[in-house]
């Protein structure tokens, strides 16, 4: 057993050199996840605060100016263009010169003034349909406020049902607040998985695998040996990126920090079994790259990190159940803005674990089984 | 209640009616529900004073969710407040109603935005991954030197090793078209040779990213963490294909210049869904055209400088 134990270690040491003894290769995997968070904290936002939109008033009244005057006092609407002619819309549009163009009919103050129901048309460019539609739910907010203050100013009943709206765990809805969280685990997790899936590789690559596999080494112990600095470099990873959301962007932090850790120590074990599994299966580090960007990619798109698991299509959210990702960005945003405890982060934990146990057992057997 | 049935009726809701809030709050709790619309013990006779209110607790635990949610209740109260003014029950007021069109996406369809991103992704992958281990791998196991004593001159092995991939990548591409047409049915309201020629400048630009790292690292383990941080991320999130550019704090707008899937996300959305815009195509495909012979240049003298 002790024997084990220190055979383990020294081949953790000596991965631990072969990996970090050349600086060029530390700054790549430590700075890397500061600056991303950094970067992608700040990117990674569906909020808008910059909307060009154009606009063609045909009506030309106190009350269209009056609506105009609220979408230019949002401070989100930037008006580029008073347009002439309804031809001029498509220009604006095809060219990205304006996301929205707001036209307001002839009649416009008229029938208000009739106590008619009227419109405003919104033509949003729907390349990014995402983007349009958030926009148009921000002039849907003014409008809404047009409504209510002409009803007051012109001695009229306001609307009978309102709500008032209030959001658990994140007040403002801020899309930062559960973006970063689940940087966490996607930052730490990309670079980790090719990290292990190039190391045994490598060996193979360059003929050492072969001897490692003479040494006294147990199958599992190499599989340790090999799995322990992906470990310690995903481990720190995700710290670096934990600490640009406490210290820099300042994210309320509601769980404990042991409760996220030991999340993210069972989500890094099912990464690394991963990785292992698809370096025990390359043979070279070509391969190896290729492998894990089949993996990478998948994976870090169908996490419901930047979209929700339950808006996809059925059959990719079966995919998504043996994508660890998933499960680690959950459980971030979880014990970030919820402060659950474990037991209710079990069929989160359930899985990693059983993806884990899986692949690691997996790839030690195939460490014993490729030399025959 | 009207307003329950409301809720109920929606494609959007699946309402689960509760008699007081502490089983709301622990459904909330489980995030069983994304969403509580409370109405209050006195909402008839709040409805018939002429004024009456509901509460809407949202799960902000994925705001944009959130959001999109507060958006559909909003809409639902709407149509309610709009049907007691059509019967007659409240005083009708003229109202502005917004009336919204989503051009290029009519029915908005969220593979319209999301195939052509995923195009620049699969791209990106395909032409900077693979070839990031290429020059590296030689220098690697040193039979770069064997290479040059050959009387093949640098140019011609950097062509050769990228000519592969580029084939590769063009395999890729004919593959994503396809399936963006035929799978997804995206409409191609561009035409093909403006795509094609978009496309092949951006595998370009991808070649010689891959190229300049492989050349200039030399070392296959960091070429490929290299190239991944370079590309797949940034494409992902700094590209306009998820995230609006003009919402960027500045800083972060200047840095997604110097990305080359800025460029091709806002190509492939404009050839793919408006059409043979030169006014935006044009100024993307110089961009990317400058970036093809400025990476070319640099592997070149990477290279170079490393014989003598």
């Amino acid at each position: 057993m002790l024997d084990t134990i220190l055979r383990i270690i020294a081949l953790t040491r000596k991965e631990l050199l072969a990996v970090l003894k050349d600086r060029r290769a530390r700054m790549s995997l430590l700075i890397p996840p500061i600056v991303q968070g950094l970067i992608f904290g700040y990117a990674a936002s569906y909020d808008l605060n910059h909307v060009p939109y154009a606009v063609l008033d045909q009506d030309r009244s106190a009350a269209s100016r009056e609506l105009l005057a609220g979408l230019d006092g949002s401070g989100v609407f930037e008006r580029v263009a008073d347009l002439r002619s309804s031809q001029d819309i498509r220009t604006y549009i095809d060219q990205r010169r304006a996301l929205l163009v707001i036209q307001i009919e002839q009649d416009f103050e008229r029938k208000l003034q009739l106590g008619q129901a009227t419109d405003v048309q919104v033509i949003a460019d729907g390349r990014n349909s995402n983007t349009a539609a958030t926009a148009s739910s921000y002039v849907t907010a003014v409008v809404g406020t047009f409504n209510d203050n002409w009803r007051v100013a012109h001695g009229l009943p306001p609307a009978v049902l309102t709500s008032t709206d209030r959001a658990w765990y994140n007040p403002n809805l801020e899309t930062r607040w559960n973006m970063i969280p689940g940087l966490i685990g996607t930052l730490a997790m990309i670079q980790t998985l090719m990290l292990t899936a190039m190391s045994v590789a490598r060996e193979r690559e360059q003929g050492t695998f072969d001897q490692l596999l003479v040494t006294p080494f147990r199958p599992f112990e190499i599989m340790l040996g090999k799995a322990m600095p992906s470990m310690l470099v995903g481990i720190t990873q995700a710290t670096g990126v934990f600490l640009v959301a406490q210290l820099w962007f300042r994210i309320p932090f509601a769980g404990s920090i042991i409760t996220l850790f030991s999340g993210l120590i069972v989500f890094l074990l099912a990464a690394i079994g991963i990785g292992l599994l698809l370096s025990a299966v390359a043979a070279t580090m070509q391969q190896a790259m290729l492998f894990s960007l089949l993996f990478i990619m998948p994976f870090s798109l169908l996490s419901g990190l930047t979209t929700p698991v339950s808006n996809m299509p059925s059959v990719l959210q079966y995919f998504t159940a043996i994508n660890p990702l998933r499960y680690a960005i959950d459980i971030a945003r979880r014990v970030y803005l919820e402060g659950v405890g474990l037991p209710l982060l079990t069929h989160d934990l359930l899985p990693l674990a059983v993806i884990a146990t899986v692949t690691l057992t997996g790839a030690s057997w195939m460490f014993g089984n490729r030399i025959t | 209640m009207e307003l329950v049935a409301g809720f109920q009726l929606s494609p959007y809701f699946h309402a689960q009616v509760t008699r007081s809030m502490p089983p709301a709050e622990k459904m909330m709790l489980e995030h069983s529900v994304d969403a509580i619309v409370r109405i209050p013990a006195d909402f008839a006779r709040q409805v018939n004073s002429g004024s009456a209110q509901v509460q809407v607790v949202l799960h902000g635990g994925d705001a944009n969710r959130a959001r999109i949610i507060q958006g559909y209740v909003q809409g639902a109260i709407q149509a309610w407040n709009a049907r007691q003014a059509a019967e007659g029950k409240a005083v009708a007021a003229g109202s502005v109603a917004v009336q919204m069109r989503l051009w290029f996406n009519d029915a908005n369809d969220s593979h319209y935005f999301l195939v052509p991103g995923l195009i620049v992704l699969v791209m990106t992958l395909i032409g900077a991954l693979l070839t990031a281990m290429v020059m590296a791998r030689e220098w690697e196991r040193g039979t770069i030197e064997s290479l040059f004593v050959t009387p093949v001159r640098i140019e011609e092995i950097l062509l050769g090793k990228t000519i592969p991939y580029f084939l590769l990548g063009m395999i890729g591409l004919a593959l994503c078209i396809v399936s963006a047409k035929y799978l997804f049915h995206v409409p191609l309201r561009g035409t093909l040779p403006v795509l094609l020629g978009a496309s092949t400048s951006y595998v370009l630009v991808a070649l010689g990213i891959g190229l300049l790292i492989s050349s200039s690292v030399k070392n296959q383990m960091i070429a490929s963490q290299l190239a991944m941080l370079a590309t797949f991320m940034p494409a992902l999130m700094l590209s306009g294909f998820l995230f609006d550019l003009r919402s960027m704090p500045t800083p972060i707008r200047l840095i997604t210049y110097v990305l080359p899937a800025r460029y091709y996300v806002t190509l492939l959305q404009t050839i793919f869904l408006a059409g043979n815009v030169w006014r935006v195509i044009v100024p993307n495909m110089l961009a990317l055209a400058t970036m093809v012979a400025l990476l070319g240049l640099g592997s070149r003298a990477v290279t170079r400088k490393r014989l003598d």
